[in-house]
């Protein structure tokens, strides 16, 4: 089954980014197929590669980019939420004339539209927010 | 449809509006702090109780045991695990997560 994700609340605050995770990886390992998972609101601060979590903490964006880059899956991060937050690639850091990106390895800015095609493709759609 | 609650039914009102507004016939899955509104002998035990004659209701158990209340679950509630979480957003067409 494929499956769309939506993420809604930063990594370290509550419990939504390790519950998403989570569930993906049961997921992936059920065989099913993760179609995208979309970071929204305060969930684009899943995709800063500046975190630097203390050693014995999980590094919950390196996490992302890791299964990212193991199955293929598309991190999608909203661009309004992200520029709002100062999370950049080198496109919208150019664009909109900031002297950094801070964008971790996996993820894409990108827009609205493709959280609403990812509920359009995906046989399910779970979020996790605050 | 399959709704996940995550959060304490002593903090918001999710649990109890998604109780009064679901269909009978679909499953309740508690998540997070929404586990607390799962154990026995709290404010709002009679009002889950109830609930639990149209729909049922799961509760995630890792979040259980990571609170320390796994033991104090009201009797009927089923616990899964992650892969059982997979299988109930499978098993119910929908989700709609309470937030």
């Amino acid at each position: 089954m494929k499956f769309g994700i939506m993420v809604n609340e930063g990594p370290y605050t509550h419990q939504a980014s390790d519950s998403a995770y989570n569930f993906v990886a049961a997921a992936l390992e059920k065989g099913h197929e993760i179609y995208r998972i979309f970071f929204y609101h305060d969930g684009v601060n899943n995709g800063t590669r500046l975190t630097t979590p203390p050693q014995d903490d999980r590094n919950i964006v390196n996490r992302w980019s890791a299964l990212a880059e193991k199955h293929e899956i598309d991190l999608v991060i909203c661009v309004a939420a992200a520029q709002r937050r100062g999370i950049a690639d080198a496109d919208e850091s150019k664009r909109n004339g900031k002297d950094a990106d801070n964008i971790a390895p996996g993820f894409r800015i990108s827009g609205l539209g493709q959280l609403l095609e990812a509920s359009i493709q995906a046989d399910r759609m779970v979020v996790f927010g605050d | 449809m399959l709704h996940t609650v995550n959060k304490s039914p002593f903090d918001r009102n999710s649990l109890e509006r998604c109780m009064r507004t679901c269909d009978k016939g679909s499953a309740i899955l508690l998540i997070e702090d929404g586990v607390y509104g799962g154990i026995k002998g709290s404010v709002i035990e009679d009002k889950v109780k109830g609930a639990m004659k149209d729909v049922k209701i799961y509760a995630l158990e890792a979040d259980l045991d990571s609170r320390g209340i796994k033991g104090r679950v009201i009797d009927g509630i089923q616990l899964v695990d992650y892969n059982g979480f997979v299988d109930l957003t499978v098993e119910y067409d929908k989700v709609q997560s309470w937030l």
